[in-house]
């Protein structure tokens, strides 16, 4: 019974703020469209931040699953520094070392170069890459089409390629590749797949524009050397990341006897530390952008106050006669301090609204897909609260210490 | 009977003892009241009269229990009043006294029916009940019908009947009247005055009505006289009149 009571009180002083703010409308909106507006934008921000996020993430992860790559070291010869990737340090046989480690699915030596393919009447100039049979589960890039070649076809150093999609668009146009013979730097190679669609990755290659054959066949034929640009290595599970580049950077060294006190001549670069680097600083980007929009927040708090103190002292009267009947203090702050919550809170509710809207209306209109999660929402639904009880309280206690004889005078 | 109340006969309702009251306004002050002492037993229905200035709004505010008085004591059944705090005060207010002020003071946003409930909320009564006894107070004045309605939908008469169901709904033992009729012709004063009469007479509910028109402070049937801050008179008025 008197839980019950309680809650219909509770009720009742919801309902009455209610109706005071709606016999105020155009005052009421005007008051909570700081609020709209900061709750709006925070919401908003935060749904871009979250859809530019997931989208480095996805581009990060069409890299690869759980990827790290094994580059040649650089040279320090005679003072001078070169770049990674320009010794010939890295072979064939390095790739089917490492993928003996326990941390290790599988991995892919890669040489890859840019060639003119020719097709009949046409030609193209298509990234051609040297890989392992195992490209496709390290890449997480299944074919379409046909087949990808095998590991006895990679020991052969068979003339066998597999075109990805922008390239066999450009060469094929409608017509089916498979079965066809493409001629790269003079050798002929028979297409025998097709390459599922894989989009741009995160640097802005298509990805999609290439030709892969097998590592040997570009190493004799093509290149005509016997080491390898880089290494792709597929880690058991995301968590093996980094076990996997400390055995890699174990093995290596000790299959290129590099004494103790002498610097890797190779580089392992850990992709999921790339993704959580770029996922972290969009979330830095995001934080400050919502940071700016909850400045908005704070200066539509400052309207409620404003509002609330007008509100306080044209209703000194009502003030009065509700102390005359017995309204102590606190009855007097609670029911400002809920009308300005109650404010404050729509406010948050409509901002929220308006949040939905700007993102979706930039997922329609631009590339980015905005991703509005419930924390935001949430987030700034009690923020606005807040609010509210923040800046509502100095008008409420001033209402609340009103002298009852000279509230029931003011006229 | 609740923390204030007792059932001793012997102890009035209300009992000033010198009260007095200083307002400063700068470095002036005034002495409204000048050393006040009067009883009041229960069930009395008692006129103040007084000029404007004499201080008997005054007074009204400290029986009512809106203002403190600089010195003396105010005893409210035999319990000393004047020291409280203003939540204590407010607490007397809502459960002791009820007020009907010359302006009507309803709150125009509520209905008739909250603005009568409105005492009972401070009480600490939301249930149905307090809707079936705020009901019964409006029958008291003629009202029943006129719960749904807003304060600005009916007459300055009817408000003040309001105003009264308000004031008696919490069964509070005295009723405070600050001109009641200020703002009403003579034949609605009238018919508000009746209800005063009804509710001291089938209520029991000590009245205290403040008024400078004699005809008004003749419903009483004490007439207190107040002028510069003291009592100079309290005679009882002859049936009848």
């Amino acid at each position: 019974m008197k839980q019950n009571q309680v809650k219909f009180a509770f009720f009742l002083d919801l309902q009455s703020a209610y109706k005071t703010l709606l016999r105020n409308k155009i005052r009421s909106f005007l008051t909570i469209l700081g609020i709209i507006i900061g709750v709006g934008s925070v919401i908003a921000t935060i749904s871009i931040g979250q859809g530019a996020s997931k989208a480095i993430q996805n581009s990060i992860n069409s890299l690869g699953s759980n990827m790290l790559i094994v580059l040649p070291g650089s040279s320090s010869l005679g003072g001078i520094k070169t770049g990674f990737g320009v010794l010939p340090t890295l072979t064939l046989n390095d790739t089917y070392a490492i993928r003996k480690l326990p941390a290790v699915k599988t991995d892919s030596g890669n040489l890859g170069m840019n060639q003119q393919v020719i097709w009949r009447g046409n030609n193209w100039s298509t990234f051609v890459v040297g890989a392992n049979s195992t490209f496709t589960e390290i890449r997480d890039w299944p074919v379409a089409k046909g087949t990808f070649f095998t590991h006895q076809q990679v020991v052969s150093a068979a003339n066998v390629a597999v075109i990805g999609n922008t390239a066999a668009t450009e060469l094929f146009g409608l017509i089916n590749p498979i079965g066809h013979i493409v001629i790269i730097h003079n050798v002929p190679f028979t297409i025998i797949g097709l390459l599922s669609v894989k989009g741009f990755n995160a640097f802005g290659q298509d990805q999609d524009d290439t030709v892969v054959i097998p590592i040997t066949t570009m190493l004799e034929k093509i290149a005509g050397t016997t080491w390898v640009h880089a290494i792709a290595v597929s880690a058991k599970t995301s968590k093996d990341t980094s076990l996997a580049q400390s055995e890699i950077t174990a093995l290596l060294r000790q299959r290129h006897h590099i004494p103790l006190h002498k610097p890797d001549d190779f580089f392992v670069r850990n992709l999921t530390e790339l993704a959580a680097t770029a996922n972290s600083s969009a979330n830095t980007f995001t934080i400050l952008l919502a940071s700016i929009a909850a400045v908005s927040l704070l200066v539509g708090g400052i309207g409620i106050m404003n509002i609330m103190l007008v509100s306080v002292t044209e209703r000194t009267k009502e003030i009065g006669i509700r102390m005359a009947i017995g309204a102590k203090k606190s009855d007097i702050l609670k029911q400002f301090l809920i009308e300005s919550s109650v404010l404050s809170l729509f406010g948050g509710m409509l901002g929220i609204g308006l949040g939905f809207g700007i993102s979706s209306a930039i997922s329609a209109f631009s590339p980015l897909k905005t991703i509005v999660t419930t924390e935001p929402i949430i987030i700034s639904l009690v923020f606005s609260l807040c609010v509210g009880i923040f800046f509502g309280f100095y008008p409420a206690f001033k209402a609340s210490r009103m002298n009852p004889v000279e509230a029931l005078r003011y006229e | 009977m609740d923390d204030y109340g007792t059932k001793n006969g012997n102890i009035p309702l209300i009992r000033l003892e010198n009260i007095g009251m200083i307002y400063k306004i700068g470095d002036i002050s005034y002495e409204v009241l000048k050393g006040i002492n009067m009883t009041i037993e229960k069930g009395e229905f008692v006129s103040i009269m007084g000029a404007s200035g004499s201080g008997k709004s005054t007074l009204m505010n400290i029986l009512g229990c809106l203002d403190k008085p600089t010195s003396g004591s105010y005893f409210l059944e035999g319990r000393d009043v004047s020291g409280l705090t203003s939540d204590e005060l407010a607490e007397i207010r809502n459960k002791k006294i009820g007020f009907v002020f010359q302006g009507f003071n309803l709150i125009q946003r509520l209905s008739i029916l909250e603005n009568v409930m409105l005492p009972l909320y401070y009480a600490g009564l939301h249930s149905k009940d307090s809707e079936k006894m705020a009901l019964s107070s409006l029958k008291l004045v003629d009202l029943y019908d006129k719960g749904n309605k807003f304060p600005n939908q009916i007459s300055g008469g009817e408000q003040q009947r309001v105003a009264i169901a308000r004031a008696i709904v919490n069964d509070a033992p005295i009723i405070m009247a600050d001109e009641p009729t200020g703002n009403l012709d003579s034949v609605r004063g009238a018919d508000v005055m009746k209800f005063f009469k009804k509710i001291n007479e089938e209520k029991g509910a000590t009245i205290i009505l403040v008024s400078h028109d004699k005809n008004v402070a003749n419903y009483g049937r004490r007439l207190i006289t107040v002028k510069d801050g003291i009592i100079i008179s309290s005679d009882t008025i002859d049936a009848g009149v």
